[in-house]
């Protein structure tokens, strides 16, 4: 809880140091704010402790998942450094508004109450519908906030229909008395289960609620974009699997066929669709939605493994994505474009940021020695152990299909020429944040034993 | 409001999950056959409404506030997403001079 108020304080501090035009405080000051709230959040560690009539409990696991947003943020915020300036001139609103979404990203990951489920997916949408659309005189801009914002509304819509169901089937609106209540009024109960379900597909971007991620991802400012792709989707999947992993654990049958059918949609179509694409930032957005996928397996079969299998997953995914979006930030910069032509030759002219770019996407591939295998194997290993042989052949051929379409940015890097042979200057932090995101994605692919038995 | 409570018991429970549920798909469909972005987002508000009406109503069967205090969480967050939304569609609006929605396709591949 602590934490939630330290980013909310940080978040008002920094509006108020833009207001004063204390530009060069803007960032330390984010920083510290979110380094005091990894620091009481590591103190609370294995108490447990729950607030406000158990709306909210810091567990173990919302502790993780928080630390993790946090940490994901402050590298995020270390890329950013004269980014937002370029931008527009309104930087303290940048900073804001990304910490009151992390807020709400720290809510949905500790909430026990579905009103705090759906307070902190709006605090963290309702940020991001703003975020998308910081570029006001940006057609692309303009165009992928207003998807966003009727999109994510629409869902929150249908979320709510789900919370009034199963209110109205439970009488409660606490996971754990629902979980209790779960078969008084199955016909009610079944019918929110299954809105829910949409609804928080539809926030992650899973398959076939996935159409408005792409253009999203592609229209919002980069930064922005790796935020809702590392932040925003990490959080997402902490509270559905916290959703469904403790209120709904009686009644798996009505949504496994039902979320068997999306996985094996959302890997077919997030990495078939990316391999066809010449944009990377849209390539990347495809990709995104085709992780989507593997970390729904691991909430297809809620077991002792999955929150394990799913924070693995979530850390090697969310760090190469920092990884990856930096590169593409710095060669848009110098280049204007974001196509697959604009890394051409990019190993000659910077070998450091090709080599980042390359571990970066071998881990979002799935490559032994790097974080991303393993994040892959867990949770491949869940499935296998509830018997899910067959949709790990899909999901393996798939994986073998991303491996195609991550080299074919590697092959442009190091087989082709380019025109320009300029290097592009990177400043301190920008070198820090890359650098740092490779060493942790290699480490844990050598020792992933550092993570795999946190929860 | 124990009169309030009562005189909501008087109509049966299933003809609010009922009308709430017509309420509610009358929204969704506006949402996927209208074109113009105001009126999509009157749908939007007419799916929530239809929630805070069902909210209310098995808060009064039950004899339970919590689906009340519910409706106000949902009134205040919607009303901040209003601000937002219809701060989003002003901004369209001066760059385009239309608020269609399919005018909305420069980002394909």
């Amino acid at each position: 809880m602590s934490s939630i108020i330290i980013i909310a304080i940080t978040a008002i501090v920094v509006l108020y140091l833009g207001l004063y035009k204390v530009k060069s405080a803007l960032l330390p000051v984010s920083v510290l704010g979110l380094l005091g709230a990894a620091a009481s959040l590591v103190c609370v560690w294995d108490k447990n402790i729950s607030y406000f009539n158990d709306m909210l409990v810091f567990n173990n696991y919302a502790i993780a998942f928080s630390i993790l947003l946090i940490a994901t943020t402050i590298l995020i915020f270390l890329l950013s450094g004269n980014y937002f300036e370029k931008i527009s001139s309104n930087v303290a609103e940048y900073y804001t508004i990304l910490l009151f979404a992390l807020s709400g990203g720290v809510v949905m990951v500790s909430f026990q109450n579905m009103s705090m489920l759906f307070i902190g997916i709006e605090i963290l949408s309702v940020s991001m519908y703003i975020m998308a659309g910081i570029k006001k005189t940006d057609s692309a801009s303009n165009e992928a906030a207003l998807k966003y914002f009727l999109m994510g509304s629409f869902a929150t819509g249908i979320l709510l229909f789900g919370i009034a169901l199963i209110y109205g089937a439970t009488g409660s609106f606490n996971l754990v008395q629902i979980a209790g209540k779960a078969s008084e009024q199955p016909l009610l109960f079944y019918a929110g289960v299954i809105f829910m379900l949409i609804a928080m597909t539809f926030k992650v971007g899973v398959a076939p609620f996935h159409f408005w991620t792409p253009d999203v991802y592609q229209g919002a400012p980069t930064l922005v974009s790796s935020f809702m792709s590392t932040v925003v989707k990490t959080a997402g999947f902490a509270a559905f699997l916290r959703l469904f992993g403790s209120a709904f654990t009686s009644v798996p049958a009505i949504w496994t066929v039902t979320l068997v059918v999306m996985v094996v949609l959302t890997l077919l179509i997030g990495n078939i669709t990316a391999a066809f694409q010449q944009n990377v930032k849209r390539m990347l957005a495809y990709s995104s939605i085709s992780h989507a996928g593997y970390m729904l397996i691991a909430i297809l079969l809620l077991g002792q493994a999955s929150p394990n299998a799913i924070l693995i997953y979530s850390v090697a995914y969310s760090i190469a994505s920092v990884a990856s979006f930096g590169v593409m930030v710095a060669v848009k910069e110098q280049k204007g474009s974001d196509d697959l032509s604009a890394f051409n030759g990019l190993g000659r002219t910077n070998p450091v940021l090709a080599f980042v770019m390359t571990v970066a996407l071998c881990s979002l591939g799935g490559i032994p020695l790097t974080a991303g295998f393993f994040g892959k194997f867990y949770i491949f290993g869940v499935a296998i152990a509830a018997n899910y042989t067959w949709l790990i052949a899909i999901a393996v051929l798939m994986a073998a299909v991303g491996i195609y379409y991550y080299f074919k940015v590697i092959i442009a890097m190091y087989l082709r020429e380019s025109e320009n042979s300029e290097s592009i200057q990177l400043s301190l932090a920008y070198k820090f944040v890359l650098i740092f995101c490779i060493m942790i994605t290699i480490l844990l692919g050598i020792a992933p034993a550092l993570i795999t038995n946190i929860l | 409001m124990e009169n309030i409570t009562n005189a909501i018991t008087l109509v049966p429970l299933n003809h609010y999950i009922l009308l709430s549920s017509i309420i509610f798909f009358i929204g969704i469909i506006g949402v996927l056959t209208r074109r113009n972005a105001i009126i999509v987002f009157m749908s939007i508000e007419l799916m929530l409404n239809a929630v805070n009406l069902l909210l209310t109503a098995f808060s009064a069967y039950r004899g339970d506030a919590a689906g009340q205090v519910f409706v106000f969480f949902i009134m205040a967050v919607a009303a901040a997403e209003v601000a937002v939304g219809l701060a989003i569609i002003v901004m369209i609006y001066r760059n385009n001079n239309s608020i269609d929605i399919d005018l909305l396709n420069k980002l394909k591949n």
